[in-house]
């Protein structure tokens, strides 16, 4: 039987599609089971800060040590004279969550992640 | 303190009362072992004369958010915040209890504190996206700032358009780079303390007082 670890690529266009709580019940449902989840395109400041939240509450003894994530710097957005007057955005970039037991991150620049993954 | 900074401070708390300045709650936020419990007290002590909290070498030693009221802060060119400061649980994305193993807790107090370190967290966050009106951002200037959840919360403060410092701490420790901070967050204040020997707190105080009025 083929062992190993199951990875799920979610394209922006899904993740558009979905309110934060379902987002982050998608993440955390995955992760627990085992699965790496690569985001297309990142979540908002206030969505990592209630992922955040909604991890702690599902972290079990032996079971559930929490997520490791990691994620390409933002980008600011807009035209000069949009940045000019502060009405610019932020946008989000490629976002890596796995177990916190499973996935470690070696390296990151702006440009890649290196991460090592390991099976249960 | 000496004598004339204890009037000053108590004419300011008198003269805060009087106007009814606004209070502002003030988030020390930071990861695990940076030090906020330290610079809580060090901010209590020298404002109000008691401590907030305990802290050991043993990570999630803060596992509640802990508040000390009325603060009042004066900066040498007269001016004067009064704020609460919060001690909170250092932020993380991952708690296994068997790290407090190493510490020599046995099994059960090792469970008992990661799942109180993850209530701590969780309201640490609740916190910070409900009643918090500034943050000192803790960092220990021996670490990589690049970590992600530094990242992260930087930009969770940012989002709220949170007034932020950044502390970076234990600058007394020979492997301190407190430079790299400052080039990881260029767009914000950056202060390099030491809050075990109360180096360059005046400054951080000053820097308070300008950020939070």
């Amino acid at each position: 039987m083929l062992q190993g670890v199951q990875i799920d690529l979610i394209s922006q266009e899904s993740l558009e599609n979905m309110t934060s709580m379902e987002k982050i019940h998608l993440i955390l449902d995955k992760v627990r089971q085992g699965t790496i989840v690569i985001l297309e395109k990142g979540l908002e400041p206030d969505e990592q800060s209630k992922l955040i939240e909604m991890t702690m509450k599902e972290i079990l003894p032996d079971d559930f040590n929490g997520i490791e994530m990691e994620t390409y710097p933002s980008r600011e957005e807009g035209s000069f004279l949009s940045r000019l007057i502060g009405r610019h955005s932020t946008s989000t970039r490629l976002t890596v969550i796995g177990p916190a037991n499973q996935l470690k991150m070696i390296k990151k620049d702006k440009d890649q992640i290196s991460a090592w993954i390991s099976t249960r | 303190m000496d004598i004339f900074v204890q009037t000053k401070n108590r004419f300011s708390r008198f003269l805060s009362a009087f106007f009814k300045k606004k209070r502002s709650r003030i988030g020390i936020y930071g990861p695990p072992n940076a030090g906020k419990t330290t610079l809580a007290n060090r901010i209590a002590r020298d404002w109000a004369g008691d401590a907030v909290g305990a802290v050991s070498e043993i990570p999630h030693e803060t596992r509640r958010a802990l508040r000390k009221q009325d603060l009042c802060i004066s900066g040498a060119n007269g001016h004067s915040i009064t704020i609460d400061i919060v001690d909170t649980p250092g932020v993380t994305t991952k708690i296994d209890y068997k790290e407090f193993l190493e510490y020599g807790l046995d099994k059960e107090e090792a469970i008992t504190r990661a799942r109180e370190a993850t209530e701590g967290v969780a309201e640490a966050m609740h916190w910070l996206r409900e009643d918090i009106d500034g943050v000192v951002y803790m960092l220990d200037s021996t670490s990589d700032p690049f970590q992600q959840v530094n990242i992260m919360m930087i930009g969770i403060i940012e989002s709220r358009k949170l007034p932020v410092i950044i502390a970076a701490n234990k600058i007394d420790l020979p492997d301190a780079a407190p430079q790299k901070i400052r080039s990881a967050f260029p767009q914000h204040p950056v202060v390099p303390i030491s809050c075990l020997e109360g180096k360059n707190i005046e400054e951080l105080y000053e820097q308070m007082v300008h950020s939070f009025r």
